[in-house]
C-alpha cells in the first residue's frame, strides 16, 4: 500500500519536473512561442536567433537548475544525516565559505601573489578547481573536528567560525586588489546559472554524476548511520570508509556547483526537509530520488522567478533561493517545533 | 538446562580487559573465564565504574583485549571481520539513535543490514523474520509509529526487536532497564529470559537490578574489585559474593529474600 503512494508521488514529480522544465525554457527576456520552442527543439529551424537563445543560453541554463538543485539537495541529505544534525549543509558547514575562499584567493589573491600568474589563473577553470579545494578542505577540517568533538552544536558553531575566518580573509584580499578582481568575485558571489557554455557543462556534468553514483553507492550506509556511528559499526559497517566516501560525494556535488554556478544559499539545507514532510519516511532509497526530483523542480521554479520574464533584468539567483528557502525553514520549525532527519 | 543439548557459543580464556595508553596498560579485570552456551540468559553486575561496560566492549570488539582470548563459535575473535561478526553479535546500547524520525518498522528493518546486498533490498525471508520479531517482542501495533513518539519502555522493545532481526547467536545489551520504571524493567527482563528459551539466542545483558537478575538469569557474571565471578544464582548467594560488590558501610545482602536491605 505505501510503495504504491510513493509510486504515485514520484509518478507525479516527474511529471512536475518536465513541466517545469518547459517553462523555465519557454521564459526568457525575448518572448519566444511554445510553437517555435518545441520546433527548434526537434531539430526544426525557423528562426537563426530564437535557434540561437534557445539551444546556446536557455537549454543549458535549465540543464544547469536540474544538476544544481539536485547536487545540492543530496549533498544537504547526506551530510544531515552524516552529522545527525537537521541544520547540515553545505552553506551552514562552512563548505560553501570554503569555496568562496578559494575562488576569492585566485580572482583576488593575484595581486599579492604576483602579476605573473594571472592569466593562467583567472581562467574559469582555475575558479572551478579553486572553488572544489577549497570546499573539500573545509570539509575535511570539519569531519576532523567533529572525530575530536561528540556534540554536534560544536560542529556547526565552527562551520560558522570557518564562515567568519574566510569572510575576513576574502576582506583582507579585497582590500590590496584591483576593481575588476573584485567584480570578477563579486558577481560569481551572486550566483548565476547562466554563464555555462555547453562544454563547461559536460565537465559539471561528468564531476556531479560521479558524486552522485558515488552517493547511490552510499544508499545502504546511510539508513545504517540513522542509528548512530556505535551501532553502523555493530552492523559490520568501516566507518571510515563509508565517511570518506560521503565526504568526497558531498564535497563534489557542492563543491563543483559552488565552482561553476556561485554559492547558491538553503537549497542544500531546505530541499532534504521539505522531501521528509512530503515522503515521511528515513530510508535513504526513497529520500534520495525524491531529494533529486524535488531540488530540480525547485530550482528551475527559483531561476523562472529570477530571469524576471518578458523583462531585461536578472535577478541574482542567491537572492530568490534564500527568500523561498529561508522562510521554509522557519515554517517547517514553526510548524512542527522540532527538526527531524 | 540438561547437559545434551550444551553448545558453546562464546568462551574467554585468561582474559584480561583494560586500557593501553602510550604503552602503559591499565588493567581493570583479569582473569575472566567464561563460557556462555547457547540460549542461556546471563546478567552482567557490578559496582559503578568496576569495568562492566569494558567487558562488553571488548566482548564486542570496540576495544582489544590486554591478555588472553576470546573465542565466538571456536572462532578467535581477533580473526572474525566485523561483517562476519555482525552476524554472531548484535548489540542494544545506552546511547540513543541518530535519528528518531525512524519509523518502529524502518529501525527494526535496519537489523537486517548485514545480510541485504549493497543497496538493501529485502528478500522474503528478511520480511518473514522482521515480522517475526515483531510479534516476539509485541510490537506489532507500534511499526508505523515514529520513534519520537515512543515511550522509553516501547523504544526498548523496539531496540530488542532490531538486535533480534539482526539474527545473531547473541545478543548483547548495556543497562537496558535504566531509565524504566519498576514495572518495565521487571517487564524487559523477563522478555529477555522469554527470548533466550524460545529462540535459543544467549542473550548477555548488564544491570544494576541485582534482584530482579537473580530471579531470572541462568548464570551471573559479577565483578567486583577482586575478582570476576561466574557461577548461577544460588551458587553466588551461598559462597556470599553479593557481599564484596559493595562497600559494607550502607547496604547489606539479605541472602533470604536475594535482595539489598539498608542497614538500620
Amino acid at each position: 500500500m505505501k510503495t504504491t503512494t510513493n509510486t504515485w508521488a514520484f509518478l507525479v514529480l516527474i511529471t512536475l519536473l518536465v513541466i517545469c522544465f518547459f517553462t523555465n525554457i519557454s521564459l526568457g527576456s525575448v518572448s519566444i512561442p511554445n510553437k517555435a520552442i518545441f520546433n527548434t527543439l526537434f531539430g526544426n529551424i525557423d528562426n537563426t536567433s530564437w535557434q540561437h537563445i534557445i539551444i546556446d543560453y536557455r537549454l543549458p541554463k535549465a540543464f544547469t537548475a536540474i544538476i544544481v538543485g539536485s547536487g545540492l539537495g543530496i549533498s544537504g541529505l547526506m551530510m544531515q544525516t552524516l552529522f545527525r544534525n537537521p541544520l547540515a549543509g553545505p552553506f551552514v558547514l562552512g563548505i560553501t565559505s570554503g569555496a568562496s575562499l578559494g575562488v576569492a584567493i585566485v580572482t583576488m589573491g593575484t595581486s599579492l601573489i604576483g602579476g605573473l600568474t594571472l592569466v593562467i589563473l583567472t581562467t574559469k577553470w582555475s575558479i572551478v578547481i579553486a572553488a572544489t579545494l577549497g570546499s573539500f578542505l573545509v570539509l575535511l577540517i570539519v569531519l576532523i573536528v567533529a572525530s575530536k568533538v561528540r556534540d554536534v552544536m560544536a560542529i556547526l558553531i565552527i562551520g560558522l567560525m570557518f564562515g567568519s575566518i574566510s569572510a575576513a580573509i576574502v576582506n583582507v584580499l579585497s582590500y590590496f586588489s584591483s576593481a575588476e578582481e573584485l567584480q570578477t568575485y563579486f558577481f560569481w558571489g551572486f550566483g548565476s546559472l547562466g554563464n555555462l557554455s555547453w562544454n563547461e557543462l559536460l565537465i559539471l556534468f561528468i564531476l556531479y554524476s560521479v558524486g552522485i553514483l558515488l552517493s547511490l553507492s552510499s544508499i545502504k550506509t546511510l539508513n545504517t548511520l540513522l542509528l548512530g556511528e556505535k551501532y553502523a559499526k555493530s552492523l559490520g559497517l568501516n566507518i571510515k570508509k563509508s565517511r570518506l566516501i560521503i565526504i568526497i560525494s558531498t564535497s563534489l556535488l557542492a563543491g563543483t556547483i559552488t565552482a561553476f554556478a556561485g554559492p547558491i544559499a538553503f537549497i542544500g539545507l531546505a530541499i532534504p526537509h521539505i522531501t521528509r514532510q512530503l515522503f515521511k519516511t528515513s530510508n535513504h532509497i526513497i529520500l534520495l530520488p525524491a531529494t533529486f526530483l524535488l531540488g530540480a523542480i525547485i530550482m528551475l521554479i527559483c531561476d523562472s522567478i529570477a530571469q524576471l520574464p518578458n523583462s531585461d533584468y536578472t535577478l541574482p539567483i542567491n537572492a530568490i533561493t534564500s527568500l523561498i528557502g529561508a522562510p521554509v525553514v522557519i515554517w517547517l520549525l514553526v510548524r512542527k517545533r522540532k527538526m527531524l532527519f | 538446562m540438561t547437559d545434551k543439548k550444551e553448545h558453546i557459543i562464546l568462551k574467554t580464556e585468561n582474559l584480561s580487559i583494560g586500557y593501553t595508553s602510550k604503552k602503559k596498560h591499565t588493567t581493570i579485570a583479569s582473569n575472566i573465564n567464561i563460557t556462555l552456551k547457547k540460549g542461556e540468559l546471563i546478567g552482567l553486575i557490578g559496582a559503578n565504574g568496576v569495568g562492566k561496560s569494558t567487558l562488553i566492549r571488548t566482548l564486542t570488539k570496540v576495544q582489544a583485549p590486554l591478555q588472553g582470548h576470546i573465542f565466538i563459535n571456536d572462532r578467535n575473535l581477533l580473526k572474525i571481520n566485523p561483517l562476519e561478526l555482525a552476524k554472531e553479535v548484535s548489540l542494544v546500547l545506552t546511547e540513543p539513535i541518530a535519528s528518531k524520525n525512524l519509523s518502529v518498522l524502518e529501525l527494526v528493518t535496519l537489523g537486517r543490514q548485514p545480510h541485504t546486498n549493497w543497496i538493501g533490498t529485502l528478500s522474503q525471508l528478511d520480511k518473514d523474520i522482521i515480522n517475526a520479531t515483531l510479534e516476539q517482542v509485541n510490537i506489532k501495533d507500534l511499526k508505523h509509529k515514529k520513534c519520537f513518539e515512543l515511550s522509553d519502555g516501547q523504544l526498548q522493545k523496539v531496540m530488542i526487536a532490531r538486535a533480534l532481526a539482526q539474527d545473531t547467536n547473541i545478543i548483547i545489551l548495556d543497562e537496558p532497564t535504566s531509565h524504566l520504571d519498576m514495572y518495565h524493567k521487571a517487564y524487559i527482563l523477563k522478555l529477555l529470559q522469554q527470548l533466550a528459551k524460545e529462540t535459543g539466542k544467549t542473550i548477555l545483558f548488564s544491570s544494576h537490578e541485582i534482584d530482579l537478575a537473580i530471579q531470572l538469569v541462568d548464570n551471573l557474571i559479577v565483578i567486583t574489585n577482586e575478582q570476576v565471578v561466574y557461577d548461577q544464582p544460588c551458587n553466588l548467594i551461598k559462597k556470599g559474593i553479593f557481599n564484596t560488590l559493595f562497600p559494607k558501610d550502607l547496604i547489606v545482602f539479605d541472602e533470604l529474600t536475594g535482595s539489598f536491605r539498608v542497614k538500620k
